[in-house]
Order: structure tokens, then sequence, then C-alpha cells
């Protein structure tokens, strides 16, 4: 046992456990152990709060990753009151966290260095952490932001709607000349109340939600889903379905990852690669329709095991049209990296450093590419990757090179992996029934998407419904990443550094 | 540059044929337009209309499916006792009223879009520039918007294009529910479209607000806040479902003055 950790419940991915085994420690106790947890190379992957009865009382929950001891710890401690004191001076992951547990629950965090809304929405409480009157509307990304202030500095002020076909989000730039000394991005205009949707359930839209947290990661969101409810009605696996999950998974990887390196390319101006893969991501995507009749895999994960099977015919086919799809991604993708005047738009810019990559708690490729080994995959393994291992890549750089770099050697792993899956998938059923929830559980499923760590955690009541339902996409870790990563770079290249992280808006905004 | 001519080569040409020639491939299981054999129905069955997750399919004297609000999920495929629901392949899907997607499973006739009138066809007919605007979905419905402007949809080659700014568009193509928090940046990228001016609504959110719909946090679609005069179902909508639907609009197929 890790002598940091001790006064927090270790368990598994992918479990549940009776809500009476986590320890509710003194809210002192608790910063402790989630200080002395980071400090030893822990990773936060969610900190939330729930509701605790009565309105005065609330309850904060820490899950915390030890990648290295393929673990999870989780504690819990009671906030009295409408305060806690803010742990992001001394641990600037929960930065993020205790903005949104400020926002959902009114409770402030006493000394956050920056307390602003998340995604601009009335509290669940009959508190507010603003003190904003009950029947004043709230706008986004109204409000204060970090200000340089000086002889011939600038703000530059983007959004909601953007020039591209893209998402809505706010994004204000502190400027001197070219130089963009400071970055702030309001996100919120995509909230649709999904968490709070999902409370009372499961519900027969509850899959729904799952599937369309971020449409682009709906394989890894509906697994996540799916493992959650899975662990919580104790519910046995197929070997089969397993393995069509992972392959589904690995699909919406490809496509992404394909896309990205094609977009990276467009934002250049190296039209050759950026034509070829907008294209091949497209074919890739038709592979996922092949699967399950949906481009971006709506319809294949479900609660017990998949929605549709893939037979011999399938599998040929499906492993037919991924050696094309090889074999086209091999020429555009190297001629990008042949192109010395691509390259050298993508080397040294938007730098993040291995050690603010860690202190932001950033997950996914952007870590991998600044050296950090953190992979679900590898590091909290659920479904068919407990037996198949995909090794971890990484890059050293944190530059737009590595984070392009990157996907790349992902995309060579997960070509290998889906066509070795496909020729073998286990014999068996592709769906097992599921029983009832298990009452007064909490269970938590990680996944790696094409962007990270997606994390759900789910806590039942008495009936085995949804009391707290929390989600954590890859791109909440994230966001405050790539503004750390424009510090002292040119403002035109933000549309470059921004799709190397290419976040999601909706998956942040819930 | 050798290695760019031999890339280009080995890539070769990928643009489809259509609409002059055939449509794309599509999967075997993909799902179009889903269709009830009323015939089939057990008396007083109501299995799909209660698992549908948005309330798509309603028994009263009649059996409709609404094609706005469906999910082309396999919900009710799955738990039809009598397999009297299923989806077709047929892909064409857009129309002009949001009635016109309320669909009598009875007849199973569908009014599928019209083009604009003589005068805005004139227009936009061989010019069209789109703002678009996501406005609180997931965000597949703007990746398969966006692969029209891959090439092998050249979208560009009916002179649709999307534009950076409201100010150079002729109309807006909407995502998304239209959350409370993007309801005013909407409104605002609307009245900066001169006019005269056209609204295009993609996908299940756009349209009656989706997996969403009747949250709080959200209008139950694009139509709450201004008026839409193309809808485009699906979950999201396939791009060859939205490519039709703009042709249709722009006068731009063949069949379009037929149906």
């Amino acid at each position: 046992m890790n002598p940091g950790t001790t006064n927090l419940a270790t368990f598994a991915n992918g479990r549940a456990l009776d809500l009476a085994s986590i320890p509710t420690l003194g809210i002192a106790e608790f910063e402790q152990s989630i200080l002395e947890g980071v400090s030893l190379g822990q990773r936060i992957t969610a900190l939330f709060a729930t509701s605790a009865g009565s309105a005065e009382q609330t309850l904060l929950y820490a899950i915390l990753s030890d990648d290295k001891q393929n673990r999870l710890y989780v504690g819990r401690t009671q906030v009295e009151g409408d305060q806690f004191p803010s742990l992001t001076p001394r641990c600037p992951q929960t930065h993020m966290f205790e903005r949104e547990i400020a926002e959902q629950f009114g409770i402030k965090p006493i000394g956050h260095p920056w307390l602003k809304p998340v995604r601009y929405h009335r509290s669940w409480t009959c508190r507010d952490a603003w003190d904003r009157p009950p029947g004043e509307p709230i706008i986004p990304a109204v409000g204060d932001f970090f200000r340089v202030d000086g002889d011939e500095i600038h703000e530059v002020a983007v959004g909601p709607v953007h020039a591209g076909v893209i998402e809505p989000g706010h994004f204000r730039f502190q400027c001197h000349g070219e130089m963009v000394y400071h970055l702030e991005i309001a996100l919120g205009y995509q909230h649709r109340g999904v968490e709070r949707a999902l409370l009372g359930g499961p519900t027969k839209r509850s899959i729904h939600y799952a599937e369309t947290l971020a449409g682009d990661t709906t394989v890894a969101h509906a697994t996540a889903y799916c493992q959650v409810v899975e662990a919580l009605a104790r519910c046995p696996k197929t070997a089969r379905a397993q393995t069509l999950r992972a392959i589904a998974l690995e699909l919406e990887r490809l496509a992404n990852h394909v896309g990205d390196l094609g977009a990276l390319a467009h934002d250049v101006g190296f039209l050759p690669t950026a034509s070829y893969c907008g294209r091949i991501r497209g074919d890739i995507l038709n592979m996922s329709a092949l699967l399950c009749g949906n481009r971006f895999g709506r319809g294949m994960i479900r609660p017990g095991g998949v929605g549709f099977d893939a037979d011999e015919t399938r599998a040929t086919e499906l492993l037919r049209r991924l050696d094309d799809a090889e074999q086209d991604a091999t020429v555009a993708v190297n001629l990008l990296w042949n192109t010395p005047s691509a390259m050298a738009r993508f080397e040294d810019t938007g730098p993040l450093p291995l050690k603010i990559a860690a202190e932001l708690g950033v997950v996914g490729p952007a870590a991998r590419a600044s050296g950090l080994m953190r992979d679900a995959r590898h590091d909290q393994p659920s479904g068919l990757f407990r037996f198949v291992h995909i090794p971890v890549s990484t890059c050293e750089t944190g530059d737009v090179f590595a984070r392009a770099f990157i996907r790349w050697l992902e995309i060579q792993q997960s070509i290998e992996f889906v066509r070795e899956q496909l020729r073998a998938i286990p014999a068996g059923s592709t769906m097992v029934s599921l029983n009832s929830l298990s009452p007064n559980c909490m269970a938590v499923a990680l996944n790696e998407g094409w962007r990270g760590e997606v994390c759900h955690v789910a806590i039942t009541d008495e009936r085995g419904c949804f009391t707290r339902y929390k989600v954590v996409d890859p791109s909440f870790h994230n966001w405050i990443a790539l503004a750390y990563a424009l510090r002292n770079q040119a403002i035109s290249d933000f549309p470059l550094c921004n799709k190397s992280f290419n976040l999601s808006y909706c998956g942040h905004d819930l | 540059m050798i290695n760019v001519i031999l890339a280009r080569l080995q890539q070769g040409h990928r643009t489809m044929k259509y609409p002059e020639g055939p449509s794309p491939p599509l999967p075997d299981r993909f799902r179009g337009r889903p269709a009830i054999e009323v015939a089939k129905c057990p008396d007083g069955c109501r299995t799909c209309a209660e698992v549908c997750p948005t309330q798509a399919i309603t028994m009263t004297d009649k059996v409709l499916i609404d094609l706005g609000k469906c999910l082309f999920c396999t919900d009710c495929v799955n738990a039809c006792p009598e397999q009297a629901i299923s989806y077709t392949t047929d892909y064409r899907l857009a129309v002009r009223q949001r009635n016109d997607l309320v669909i009598d499973q009875a007849q199973q006739e569908m009014v599928l879009a019209t083009a604009l009138n003589t005068k805005l066809k004139k227009l936009f007919g061989r010019s069209l520039k789109l703002r678009q605007v996501s406005a609180g979905g997931c965000n597949a419905c703007e990746a398969d918007v966006n692969v029209l402007n891959t090439v092998g949809w050249d979208l560009s080659r009916f002179g649709i294009q999307f534009v950076a700014s409201p100010r150079h568009a002729d109309g807006l193509l909407i995502t998304g529910p239209v959350t409370r928090n993007m309801e005013l940046a909407l409104q605002k990228t609307y009245d900066a479209v001169p006019d005269p001016k056209i609204v295009i609504a993609v996908g299940a959110c756009a349209i009656a607000g989706g997996p969403y719909i009747d949250n709080e946090e959200i209008n139950n679609g694009a139509d709450a806040v201004v008026p839409v005069d193309l809808y485009i179902p699906g979950c999201p909508p396939h791009p060859l479902t939205i490519l039709e639907g703009l042709l249709r609009l722009l006068g731009r197929l063949e069949d379009a003055r037929h149906s």
C-alpha cells in the first residue's frame, strides 16, 4: 500500500464499491491525502460534489489515479455551509474542478485564484457562489477576464461563432504586437445539461446522452457509460463483446487522428496531406458504419455488450479496407513529414513542457507528446486492454510537431491492433442481460478515448438510481494546457496550436 | 516536389460522380428512413413508442414517426416483438416544412424538399454561401457537414461554400438544439446575414432538440429562434442526406420538381 494514500480507499477501474467503504475524511485530511498523492505522481481523475441530504451539507469526492500501480484511490469529505478551502494554489490540476463544484453546488473554494464559472448556468442548489440575483440572466463569457496592461498591449476577442465549421467558444488574447502574453478561454455555450439530465437514471435516454457527450468520442463515452452500468449491475462480460468494443474504440481513434493530421496540414497550408487525410478519415468512418450502420459508432456500444456483431465476412471486408486506409494514410502522412516547409511550422510551435503538463494534469496525446507516460489503456486497462496491450508512444518536445507525430505513432499501433483483433474475434455471445443496479454504490470507468482519458463516475441511491453522474471528458483537463501553450507564441499560430490539441467544446460543456 | 506528384498519383481521383452518376454506396446496416409495417402490429401494442428515447413514435388512430425527433437508433427495432419496424436505406430525408417530417406509417409517403422559389433560386441556385452556427450539439453533425468539403464530396463544385462571416453569407446552417447559452449569439449571427437569407437546420438537435429535448438548458431546435427553410434529419445525418437536401433546395436535382 502506498504510504501517502492510506486514508483513501483503493479500488480498480471498472469496479463498483459500496459507498459505506469509501472513507469520509475531515477536510484537512482529505486535502492532505490529495496533495500527498499528487506529490507521489498520482493525478486527479475526478473531483466533484454531491448533495449530502440537507441543503447545508455537500460531499466532495476525489478520485486519484496511480498510473504506475494501476490503481485508483477514492475518498470524500463533508463540507458544511457554503465554503471550503481551495486546493488550487497548492495543486493546479484542481483548478477547473473547483470552479465546476462552485458553479454546480454554489459553494466557494476559498483562496481559489481565478474563481469564474465554467459553463454559465444556475447552480443545482439554492446557493450561488457568485451571489448573482436569481432573476438575472447568466450570459457566457460576460465578466472579468485576466488583463495585461501597458503601452502597446492590446486585447483580441474571438468567438463564440468562429470562422470554420466548429463549435462555439470564446477566446480572449492579451497581445503585444503578434505575441500572445496570455490566453483565457471561456466556454459553456454548448452546455445542454447532460449531467443533470442523467440524475435519477438509468432511463431510456441515458445511453443516448452518453453517445452524444462528444460526438467524435461516441464509442469511448458510450463504453465508459456501459462499464459503469455493468459494474453496478455486477454483470458478466463476454470476450466477443469486449473485442468488438475495442475494435470500435480504435477505429474511432484512427478516424480522428487521421483527420487531425489532415487538419494540421491544412492549417499550415500544406494541401496535399490535408486533402488526402480528409478523405481517408471518411473511409475509416465508413468502416465504423459497416460495423454498426453509423459513421460515429452510434448504436454499437450497449449496456451488456454490443449492438452489432461482426461475422467473418464483415471482418474480412473491414480488414481489406483497413489495408487500403493504411496504405493511403502512410503515403499522405509521410509526405507531411518529408516537407521541410510544413515541418518548420510545426517544430517549436506551442510547446508544453513536461513539468507543466504534469502539474496541469494533462491527459491523452497532448500529455504523451510532452513526455508523460499516460494512457488509460496501459495504466488503468479495462475490457480487452486488460489482456492485449498496446505500447504507449511518447515524444519529448511537447510542440505541435510532437502532438502531430504522436498521432501518427498511435495510428500505426491502432491499425496493427485492429488487424490482429479482427482476425481473431472470440466466439460467444455479444450481449448479456443486465440485472438491476446495486443500491448505494459507486462505480468508476476510465477509458482512453482518442483525446485522452474519458472518466465516468456513477453513484446510486437506495433504489439503485443515479444520484450523481459525473463525466470528465479529456478536454476538461486539457483546455488550460492549450492556453498555456499559446504563451509567447504568435497569435497567428493559434489555429495551428488549437488544432494540435483539437479539444472538445461539447465534451467540456456537457 | 516529386514526392507530392507521386503521392498525388497514388491517391488518385476520388470525387464522386453523384448527382450525375450513382450515389456513393451505403453500408447494409445504414439506418435511413424508418418504416413500420402497420399490418404486423398486434392490437394495442405500443412497445416501440414506449422505448423511443425521444417520443418520435406516436400511436393514436394513426401510427406516426416524427423524423425530426428520431435519433435513428435501434431501440424500437430491437424492442418490436413482430419485427414490424425497420430502417430502409433511403437516405433522402430533407423537407421544407417541419410537419412534413411526421410520416404516417399507413401510407409512408414523404413530401421531400422542394426547390426555393424562382427569385431565390436565381440568387442562390449556383452560388450559396453559408455561415455555419454550431449551437449546442455533440459536434457529430458539424463533422459530417465538414466532410462535404473533402475531395470525395467536393461541395464547392455546386457553388456551395462555408464562409467565415455572416456578413458574407446568404444564410445559416445550424446544428445543435440551440442552448440557452447560444441563443443570443445565434440571433445576432442571423441578424448579421443580409436579406434575403435562408436557414438550414441539420440534425435531430437542430430540428427538435435531439436527445436533449425538453431539457431546460436548451431550446427544442433552431426554429424556436429563427425561421427555418430546410430541415435535414438524422443523428447525425449522413453527408449524402445533407448534400441531397442542399441540392434539392437549390433545384439542382432532376426529381426535385416531381416529388
